[in-house]
């Protein structure tokens, strides 16, 4: 710690030592504050995850994870069609949005000079800041109204739309960082130039492109609004794409505000399974990244 | 094709036509480029389509009310007639509660993070917080209705009506309502304006610091005179980025704001906002005025997000871009 304040004569000395410990005293009381400030941003993720585990766990069993939900009143029933539903959508979302994504963030990193480059980086970004509400308002309008049905097709275009920029963003980033001298030696090796950028320049950005779908799984798999004018949710089951379907995120929804104890109880088990779905891939992601680096 | 490019021809795996140069490429090389122009031509034509049927769709609304949509608190089904104010002024206040408690604690986190944290516990700290943010909207709603929402009521909320005579702390204690739409949100946005702002205080320079410190500065006046001024844009950038995401966060906020669409000063009323207006009613909402009213909602919602967006991005990049020049 630097807090030594610079040497006085005698007659300041007294001034100084007051003026002193003040500062110190400051230093000390703002830097505590900031400390706090950390540990209570670190509790909130504790107290939630605590609660969501704990209690998730507390009410999981085999019924929930292999049965179809029963009406209110009888006992047993799960959520096996919205386990199923949630890995449907984010199946559905991902095929939509990988090859928009991938192949646009090829042209920004590859093709584009720089300022269509940043106007394009732009709209991604804006894209993704897009609140999800309105991407689902936005897939009831072009597609269940034509269509005369929700559907788990239009959920998954919804969700699509949330992944794109997230894959377009980070295949741009780390396209950028593999090296110019791998692009030209594998040009001079007389091969195109999409053979190079395909044989040579992705594999090298492999990894920051996997991290990258895995952080757009892992945030589709949560959503929650794009799906409720879109997928709807179903007592049904899974029934095909053009019919709704229900999903995790949509189960915790209804049920967190369903005035039936036993439902309740199988909004905190959903909510247990989706945070192990979420922040697993988080994890393994976050792990994969930080190996790059070593 | 000359002999002298046949010789090259020779080795690779396959034998496409080829050249060093995109000028004069082959098929096969056209046709990729193309290809990857069209589908980001696909992902810039999804906001495009995006502005153009939201405002088509919203025109029975736009037609009906014009302007007075704005400034209108009725919302009555019943008699058609349809007016926005209760929930942009929803919006704002528990987005505005949100960014009160977000932005001290994220400052606080940050500056721990970048200046005071050892190496071995600033990364794990880090993740952690970042953790924060991967949690879905919808499992933060259910803890805040069965956990929050509780301690809310009772110890909070009660003692903040005891302790002030402030109007806006006035009211039967209920609970659900804009403080607990508010406390969820600051949870939810902490994550983001602490790395954005971390980062930020990342890219101020180490002599900025080392020169306060050799004026005889306390670690606190280093960071408060030197680091935090310095990278003010970039601060700033990351609080609008956070406004962002509250001003559209939706799940948690329907779950526990109470969806009740008035006006009113105290914070412990329920009320609404755009989003959650949105998500409760568009499943039951006819055809007509109603939906077109609910789509202007989300028009006016995305309006905002943008233009609060692009001050946000901006903001931000000229602080990496100030970055970049540095070195």
């Amino acid at each position: 710690m630097a807090d030594d304040s610079l040497e006085g004569g005698k007659e300041m000395n007294n001034l100084n030592e007051r003026g002193h410990s003040r500062r110190k005293w400051l230093n000390r009381v703002m830097l505590v504050l900031c400390g706090t400030a950390t540990a209570i941003a670190m509790l909130m993720l504790a107290l939630i995850l605590g609660y969501a585990l704990i209690r998730g766990i507390s009410y999981l069993n085999l019924t929930i994870l292999t049965q179809a939900a029963k009406p209110v009143g009888e006992t047993g029933g799960g959520m096996r069609n919205e386990i199923f539903g949630t890995l449907i959508l984010v199946v559905l979302g991902s095929i939509i949005a990988l090859p928009i994504g991938l192949l646009a963030g090829i042209y920004v990193a590859e093709y584009a000079n720089p300022n269509v480059a940043a106007a394009i980086r732009f709209t991604a970004d804006i894209l993704a800041g897009v609140p999800s509400i309105v991407v689902g308002v936005f897939v009831y309008a072009v597609m269940v109204i034509p269509m005369h049905s929700y559907s788990a097709i239009s959920a998954g275009v919804a969700l699509a739309i949330i992944m794109v920029p997230i894959v377009a963003r980070t295949a741009e980033e780390s396209l950028r960082l593999v090296p110019s001298s791998m692009r030209e030696a594998a040009l001079a090796l007389g091969i195109t130039r999409w053979r190079a950028i395909v044989g040579v320049v992705i594999p090298g950005a492999m990894t920051g492109i996997i991290t990258g779908i895995m952080l757009g799984v892992a945030r589709i798999a949560g959503e929650t609004a794009p799906l409720l004018f879109t997928a709807l949710g179903s007592q049904f089951g899974v029934q095909g794409l053009l019919k709704p379907i229900g999903s995790l995120s949509l189960l915790i929804y209804h049920y967190a505000l369903s005035p039936y104890p036993s439902q309740q109880r199988q909004a905190w088990a959903g909510a247990f399974l989706l945070i192990i779905l979420v922040l697993g891939i988080s994890i393994i992601v976050r792990w994969a990244s930080n190996r790059k680096h070593i | 094709m000359s002999i002298k490019q046949d010789k090259h021809n020779l080795t690779p795996p396959t034998s496409m036509q080829s050249s060093r140069f995109s000028g004069h490429s082959g098929y096969s090389d056209k046709i990729f480029s193309n290809l990857t122009l069209f589908f980001t031509i696909i992902m810039v034509g999804i906001l495009v389509a995006l502005v153009f049927v939201l405002s088509r769709d919203a025109m029975p609304a736009i037609d009906k009310f014009g302007f007075s949509f704005f400034t209108s608190t009725m919302w009555n089904p019943v008699k058609d007639i349809y007016g926005a104010l209760p929930a942009i002024y929803g919006t704002i206040l528990s987005s505005l509660i949100g960014l009160v408690i977000a932005v001290p604690i994220s400052m606080g986190a940050a500056i721990f993070l970048v200046e005071l944290a050892p190496q071995w516990l600033a990364g794990p700290a880090s993740f952690v917080i970042e953790m924060l943010a991967a949690i879905p909207s919808v499992i933060i709603g259910l803890w805040g209705l069965y956990v929050l929402v509780p301690v809310v009521r009772n110890p909070i909320e009660k003692w903040l009506g005891h302790l002030s005579g402030l109007p806006f702390f006035q009211g039967p204690p209920f609970g659900v309502g804009f403080l607990s739409a508010g406390l969820l949100l600051a949870i939810m946005i902490i994550p983001i304006i602490t790395a954005v702002t971390r980062d930020a205080m990342k890219a101020v320079p180490h002599e900025q610091r080392e020169a306060m410190y050799a004026l005889g500065a306390t670690r606190w006046e280093t960071i408060n005179k030197a680091v935090l001024p310095y990278c003010r844009t970039g601060i700033v950038g990351a609080v609008i980025l956070g406004l962002g995401r509250a001003l559209g966060e939706t799940m948690a906020v329907t779950m526990v704001i109470g969806n009740s669409y008035k006006l009113t000063a105290s914070l412990f009323s329920p009320g609404a906002t755009i989003a959650s207006t949105i998500a409760s009613q568009f499943g039951e909402a006819t055809a007509g005025v109603y939906t077109g009213s609910l789509i202007e909602l989300a028009l006016i919602l995305f309006g905002v997000t943008l233009i609060v967006n692009i001050i946000a991005r901006t903001l931000v990049w000229r602080m990496t871009a100030l970055k970049a020049a540095k070195k």
